[in-house]
């Protein structure tokens, strides 16, 4: 289990195979590996998006992003997890956040990756400040969740 | 006793602070620290409180030495 916060870009893809090199002979029971990629995009709100600063309250993140893979290792049958998010100046295509989540079987990998990306979204402390062509503005809240939670899920 | 009260983001600018040492009275909940701060302006709407690096109620009641933090809705992923 492992949470990075990140000042620097990162490589989603380098940082599944750094993590999964460290499983050694128990690379051969895991089956599957979810993964959520998600990136800043070059436009929200009907504006274009220049660039955007990540707040976030050290401490507080790393310990609510600890609990979060906690309560996941918990509640269905993991492997690993491993979440990495950005923090700082950010650029329109630069990753965010990785969530990934590796088990024996695809149905507990797939509700796991969503129902922490979900919770992160709503319980981690993280601000985001966008650049637009009239000025810096706070984004005041994320899309809803759909489905997948920790608790409506069998 | 005294506690240390930490605002974020919007609420930072807000407040004109991002941190202060706060001497209390024991017994003192996080809901009348706000008030204290703020005139007694409520809370905006959404906005969430911490302590120790934990959510926490306006009710909670605070030690010497905790963090309280104060900030709004979340928008990391």
């Amino acid at each position: 289990m492992a949470v990075r916060i990140c000042a620097e870009p990162f490589d989603p893809l380098e940082e599944l195979r750094r993590h999964q090199a460290g499983f050694g002979a128990g690379r051969a029971k895991v089956g599957a590996l979810a993964s959520f990629v998600g990136s800043m995009r070059d436009f929200n709100e009907g504006d274009a998006v220049s660039s955007m600063v990540l707040e976030h309250y050290p401490g507080m993140t790393d310990r609510q992003l600890e609990e979060l893979a906690a309560r996941a290792a918990a509640r269905w049958q993991l492997a690993d997890i491993l979440i990495v998010h950005r923090v700082g100046e950010i650029l329109p295509g630069d990753d965010i956040v990785l969530v990934a989540t590796w088990s024996a079987h695809r149905a507990h990998a797939f509700e796991s990756c969503r129902a922490v990306m979900e919770e992160l979204k709503h319980s981690a402390p993280f601000w985001k400040k966008e650049r637009t062509a009239a000025g810096e503005r706070w984004v005041t809240r994320n899309t809803p969740a759909n489905s997948a939670d920790f608790e409506t899920r069998g | 006793m005294t506690v240390k009260v930490r605002f974020f983001a919007s609420l930072a600018e807000t407040m004109g602070r991002r941190e202060m040492e706060l001497p209390l009275e024991p017994g003192t909940t996080v809901s009348s620290i706000w008030a204290a701060l703020t005139a007694d302006k409520p809370m905006p709407q959404g906005a969430l409180c911490a302590v120790n690096h934990d959510y926490c109620t306006l009710e909670q009641p605070l030690a010497d030495g905790d963090e309280v933090a104060f900030f709004p809705p979340v928008t990391g992923g």
